[in-house]
């Protein structure tokens, strides 16, 4: 490995139609994900690094190799930056076969190690039994494999993904990205791969960089960024299903905790202390499964907050039990069929929400 | 029948066609991929043998291939004759009054091929030419057979401007069309309507193939949206 461990190094500034994309980061070797809302600039961001785009001003180099430096007036041609970039839309050759497809990239080498590096990828990625076909006739998955196969037989210092595998069922999403680490766990390049999916980014990152609106709002190991969002936007984007708008009331600075008046609704929260002054506007994220639910007024619980609410509705989503609970404002609260059984919850209940003063992430408002 | 004019007739269209699929191709590609600011202008001037009445064209090429303009007059230096009147001139003649023609489908075709699919050759490392030859061509071959097929028909059916540049020479510049002219001057219906009837059929048999191969490639390109 080690010379081959080298990092891609992004730094851009690129206006385009009235949208600003401002970017500065590193990605080692493996997977970072570039997690944000769709519009928020990832595809844009790929594209300026692949060379597509011209960022306005900043620099992109992998290891000690620049690729973009508009004050060193340095700005490689796509064909010359070798970075490997599977596409949203794959953009497979429909008229040329599999094995054509993935030899593409190579037809500089010699003949016979082209014939033993394609032999390779195909196998790799599992569609060797698909090398004569044209592109135009396999499947979904199938083409995932080529494209993937075509971008590293070149042996590219880094890949780029834009979300390649959105449109594949899990299990085989999985089994393509476990081909792709163990391609890696050799090679060790950097891998940007975009999603607009948490749970993706979650499972698979190593880092992630979440964009919003052309700004990278949050970046970091996956359990720092998801588990205490700073932004507003890395909450929704992380998938907090309940965030209010709330009011500071008390300070209890010993205690490192404040309590804050949810708007529209007679209740307050305990919460952890932030900056935020006495009457300060702040917003509260809290995921629908670290919201509690009890039949009756709770007692003897370590839990600072229990709200009473009326169940609104309730359905049924795979193996979760989804609730919609009234308590001033609507919570949305997730249960597993078992517990919801047991409660005999229906609409119309009265029940109990409990909420951890720790499960109630801060949230900057945006200003 | 006068075979002597319809030989002439298909030698000269298929000349036109092959000069055409050599020309019209870069300048359709180039069409397709500019983005100069003037482009329009030169679209205008690719596309004006459309609207032009035949008459108006021959005529300004009959004055260009004159002794009267500096190309007619150079030319005539170089082959001690002139252009006007000659099988030269009327190729020539008919490449520019038939370049739209091949161009137009052609350019069409190359502007639809995936601009991701060109991304993705660059990002193999292919250069620029690579591209256009082993993706764009082969993705266009629809486009290209149309274009083909168009400026061969096109050119063998073409009046006004071979009577004015090229005359009525039998063997050299008397065509198909011309032929049928004279036969129905000269009040002989039954020559003019076996030419006619030849050129009629031989027309609709290659629209007909023309179209029948492009629908198959359609065909066989579900990734095209």
């Amino acid at each position: 490995m080690g010379e081959q461990q080298t990092a891609l190094a992004v730094d851009v500034d690129k206006r385009l139609n009235g949208f600003r994309l401002q970017a500065h980061f590193a990605a080692p070797a493996g997977f970072t994900m570039l997690l944000g809302p769709s519009g928020g600039g990832k595809t844009t961001l790929l594209n300026c690094i692949a060379g597509l785009l011209r960022p306005d001003a900043g620099r992109i180099a992998i290891g000690a190799r620049t690729l973009f430096d508009s004050a060193a007036r340095i700005d490689l041609r796509p064909a010359h930056r070798r970075i490997g970039y599977v596409f949203q839309d794959l953009a497979l050759f429909p008229h040329l076969t599999v094995a054509d497809n993935v030899r593409y990239g190579i037809a500089k080498l010699p003949a016979a190690e082209r014939q033993l590096r394609t032999a390779a990828l195909l196998e790799s990625f599992h569609v060797a039994h698909l090398a004569a076909r044209k592109a135009s006739e396999i499947s979904g998955g199938e083409r995932q494999r080529t494209a993937l196969a075509r971008a590293l037989v070149t042996d590219p210092d880094a890949l780029l993904l834009d979300e390649p595998l959105a449109a594949l069922d899990r299990a085989t999403r999985s089994k393509i990205i476990d081909d792709l680490r163990a391609w890696n766990a050799v090679r060790s390049i950097p891998i940007l791969f975009v999603t607009h999916s948490p749970e993706e980014a979650f499972a698979l990152g190593e880092r992630v960089v979440v964009i919003e609106a052309g700004r990278m709002v949050a970046q970091g190991m996956p359990q720092e960024v998801l588990a205490a969002p700073r932004h507003e936007t890395v909450a929704q984007v992380v998938g907090f299903e309940n965030v209010f708008d709330a009011k500071v009331t008390a300070l209890h600075e010993n205690q490192g905790t404040m309590l804050c008046r949810l708007d529209g609704a007679d209740c307050e929260l305990e919460v952890p202390l932030t900056r935020a002054g006495l009457g300060a506007p702040v917003r509260v994220a809290i995921r629908a499964g670290d919201i509690m639910v009890a039949a009756e007024r709770p007692r003897g619980l370590s839990a600072r907050n229990t709200l009473r609410g009326r169940i609104g509705a309730i359905r049924r989503e795979g193996v979760r039990v989804i609730l919609a609970v009234d308590a001033g404002v609507t919570f949305e609260v997730h249960l597993t069929p078992s517990a919801a059984d047991e409660l005999r919850l229906a609409p119309g209940r009265e029940i109990w929400l409990v909420i951890k003063t720790y499960s109630c992430n801060l949230v900057h408002p945006r200003n | 029948m006068e075979w002597s004019a319809i030989f002439l007739s298909v030698r000269l269209a298929l000349l036109v066609c092959v000069i055409l699929l050599a020309v019209g191709i870069p300048i359709a590609a180039w069409l397709a991929t500019s983005g100069w600011r003037w482009k329009f202008l030169v679209e205008a001037v690719v596309a004006l043998p459309i609207v032009l009445p035949p008459t108006v064209l021959g005529f300004y090429l009959l004055v260009a291939m004159g002794p009267a303009s500096p190309v007619g007059r150079l030319y005539a230096g170089f082959f001690g004759h002139g252009l006007a009147f000659t099988f030269t001139g009327l190729v020539i003649a008919s490449v520019i009054y038939s370049l739209p023609f091949a161009v137009q489908p052609m350019a069409a075709a190359f502007a639809q091929v995936d601009r991701s699919l060109l991304n993705a050759s660059a990002m193999l490392g292919a250069s620029g030419l690579r591209t256009f030859r082993q993706i764009v061509i082969p993705l266009s071959r629809g486009g290209i057979v149309t274009g083909a097929v168009l400026s061969f028909a096109h050119t063998l059916g073409e009046f006004g401007v071979v009577l004015m540049v090229g005359g009525n020479i039998p063997g050299v510049t008397r065509t198909v069309s011309i032929a049928i002219y004279d036969h129905v001057q000269a009040l002989e219906y039954n020559g003019a309507n076996a030419m006619a009837l030849l050129l009629l059929a031989f027309s609709f048999i290659t629209l007909s193939l023309t179209y029948a191969v492009n629908r198959r490639m359609w065909r066989v390109w579900p990734l095209q949206r």
